[in-house]
């Protein structure tokens, strides 16, 4: 097990190592001068600074050089500066994280608890009009733009019954403490989150129907319905525990994704991630922090599969140990 | 071919993917002809709701344009970005499939590193630094689609080949003394058609997607009425104007859906055993 973590460890650092790289050379195809990108913008910058940062990176000396001195100075979390922020890369994706890490991570649960329970239903119930009404549904919703069903989450739901709020982490100057701040973040959190885990939920029903299908064929099922098993016990503990496995690695694999998706939710909802960060610097063409929220995203993402991979290990023994 | 249409239209979800296809597929060839206006223009009065005035079935926008105008032109982007980055990403992914498949060991070894590479880094947040940096244009955009989605294609490819290598006919013409580019071209890939069909059409559905993203973030063609431009200009009035975002999105959603439903019936009716299996 140990060195099977130390392999999954070795390759995920020389991926990061491979996006960072790829970072450095994005870098230099920005639009302007290296130095003047790192540190914000041409115009927002003083020359002092700017000098200062080609002393830094060593912007004068020959490009593996330069190399090094990004990756050294990324493996330090030192992402750089955005002058339109005024502040250091690294802080302002690190102040940001706590929220995205909450809403991905509500989607995240939605979308995974939801895809199993309707996909269960929907496998239990193959062929009849239950399944049709699941499978339409999650057809539909697998094609919808995440950013308009947010954008019709709010009409619905604040516009027009008024039920939740539509945009922000809390509610701005209620000063609120204790259960009620836990309430009104939570309040916050309904939309974007359902909306974020929304296609997702129609990836996992798809996948757990499929999945059981395909499972409620296989022999062992047979020999349980012979010993004259209850259909419940049948479908519970003999076909969706087999069924969860590949539902439940694929979730793992694509929580990555809703890091992506997460651009899209925190723009529509203002909802203070890094997703928004991203969207921000974007808007500003502040490519430092872009580029910064894109290593990181990229990093959450590779610590995500990381996690999978051991998760799925542990819960699956027959998975060989290597690669 | 006769018995392949017989088993796409029984099923309900294609045909209904086909007739909802044929009709964007209309609308992006013949709607600018017979919209020539440009979208971009000023005809009415701002915030014009939907079928007030005659002529203009969905209302106008906070400039004054025509949505129906933007919804018409913007089919033409959405299927030509859909199509064209798809085409890109199979040019990258089928060769380089191929050649890792064909070749094994250490080249199928590294090509298939790099490809797991392209898998992992998330493919949302590159298409946004790629478009940002080369400056928003229908070029950039397709680009930075099919960098991100060749991948699935190269993996398809690479594990059709690798099975259809050892087949007989294949060594067949190893033997026969066919160079191994006449063989791939000739003999192998013809035979993984039918996967990267129906991979290709769900492929156009994913770009149409990702497109309206970039789009509605402002990484669209600045020149180009688009979707996901009109969605994202829309958001910030719609407590006041509720059709500018609403229509946009029910055309990405339906071409979208027909695109993945006519992709389904394609995977049943090019492979009927797997199909089977898959019910």
């Amino acid at each position: 097990m140990l060195s099977f973590v130390a392999q999954r460890l070795i390759k995920a650092v020389i991926v990061l190592l491979a996006i960072v790289v790829l970072n450095f050379f994005l870098i230099r195809a920005a639009p302007g001068d290296p130095a003047t990108v790192m540190a914000g913008e041409a115009g927002a910058t003083d020359e002092l600074f700017v000098a200062q940062l080609r002393e830094k990176f060593g912007l004068d000396r020959p490009m593996h050089e330069q190399l090094f001195f990004y990756v050294k100075g990324i493996v330090t979390f030192d992402l750089g500066f955005s002058f339109r922020q005024q502040m250091p890369v690294s802080k302002l994706i690190l102040d940001r994280l706590p929220a995205t890490l909450l809403l991905t991570g509500t989607a995240f649960m939605i979308s995974l608890g939801m895809g199993v329970l309707l996909g269960g239903m929907a496998a239990r119930r193959a062929g009849r009009w239950t399944d049709t009404l699941i499978t339409t549904f999650s057809m539909v919703f697998y094609a919808t733009p995440l950013f308009w069903v947010s954008l019709m989450g709010i009409l619905l739901f604040s516009v027009t019954l008024d039920w939740l709020p539509s945009f922000g982490y809390e509610t701005v100057g209620a000063g609120y403490t204790g259960l009620r701040h836990v309430s009104d973040v939570a309040a916050h959190l309904v939309l974007p989150a359902s909306a974020l885990g929304l296609f997702f939920m129609a990836t996992y029903t798809r996948m757990t129907r499929a999945s059981m299908l395909e499972v409620s064929r296989l022999d062992f099922v047979k020999t349980a319905r012979a010993k004259g098993l209850g259909d419940r016990v049948i479908q519970r503990r003999h076909i969706l525990r087999n069924a969860l496995l590949p539902v439940v690695t694929l979730a793992g694999l694509q929580a990555g994704t809703l890091v992506g998706g997460a651009v899209l939710t925190e723009t529509v909802f203002a909802w203070p991630g890094i997703g928004r960060l991203m969207y921000d610097a974007l808007i500003q063409r502040d490519y430092n922090l872009l580029l910064g929220v894109f290593v990181v995203s990229s990093a959450m993402v590779l610590a995500f599969n990381l996690i999978t991979d051991l998760i799925y290990r542990l819960v699956d023994p027959r998975i060989e140990m290597n690669t | 071919m006769s018995s392949f249409w017989k088993t796409l239209l029984r099923h309900p979800g294609a045909v209904i993917g086909l007739v909802i296809m044929a009709a964007v597929l209309f609308i992006a060839i013949c709607g600018p002809l017979l919209f020539p206006t440009s979208p971009w223009r000023m005809v009415q009065r701002p915030f014009l709701a939907p079928m007030v005035v005659p002529g203009f079935p969905f209302g106008t926008d906070a400039l004054g344009r025509d949505v129906a105008a933007g919804l018409i032109h913007g089919a033409r982007v959405s299927l030509l970005v859909g199509l064209v980055s798809t085409l890109a990403a199979l040019a990258i992914g089928v060769p380089l499939g191929a050649i890792a498949g064909y070749a094994g060991g250490k080249v199928d070894d590294a090509l298939m590193r790099f490809t797991e590479f392209f898998q992992t880094v998330p493919s949302f947040a590159l298409a946004i630094v790629l478009v940002a940096i080369m400056q928003p244009s229908i070029v950039s955009i397709v680009a930075a689609i099919a960098i991100v989605s060749w991948p699935p294609v190269a993996r398809l490819v690479r594990g059709e080949v690798l099975s259809l290598r050892s087949r007989e006919y294949v060594q067949a013409a190893i033997v026969t003394g066919h160079s191994n580019g006449w063989i791939i071209w000739r003999e192998i890939l013809p035979n993984t058609l039918s996967p990267i069909i129906v991979l290709a059409s769900l492929m156009i559905a994913t770009a149409i997607l990702l497109e309206s993203s970039l789009s509605f973030l402002g990484l669209g063609d600045p020149n180009l009425m688009s979707w996901g431009y009109m969605v994202g200009a829309g958001r910030t009035v719609i407590r006041q104007a509720w059709w500018i975002t609403v229509f946009p999105g029910i055309a990405i959603l339906l071409t979208v859906l027909a695109l993945n439903l006519i992709g389904e019936g394609l995977n049943d009716a090019l492979n009927p055993r797997l199909a089977k299996e898959g019910r």
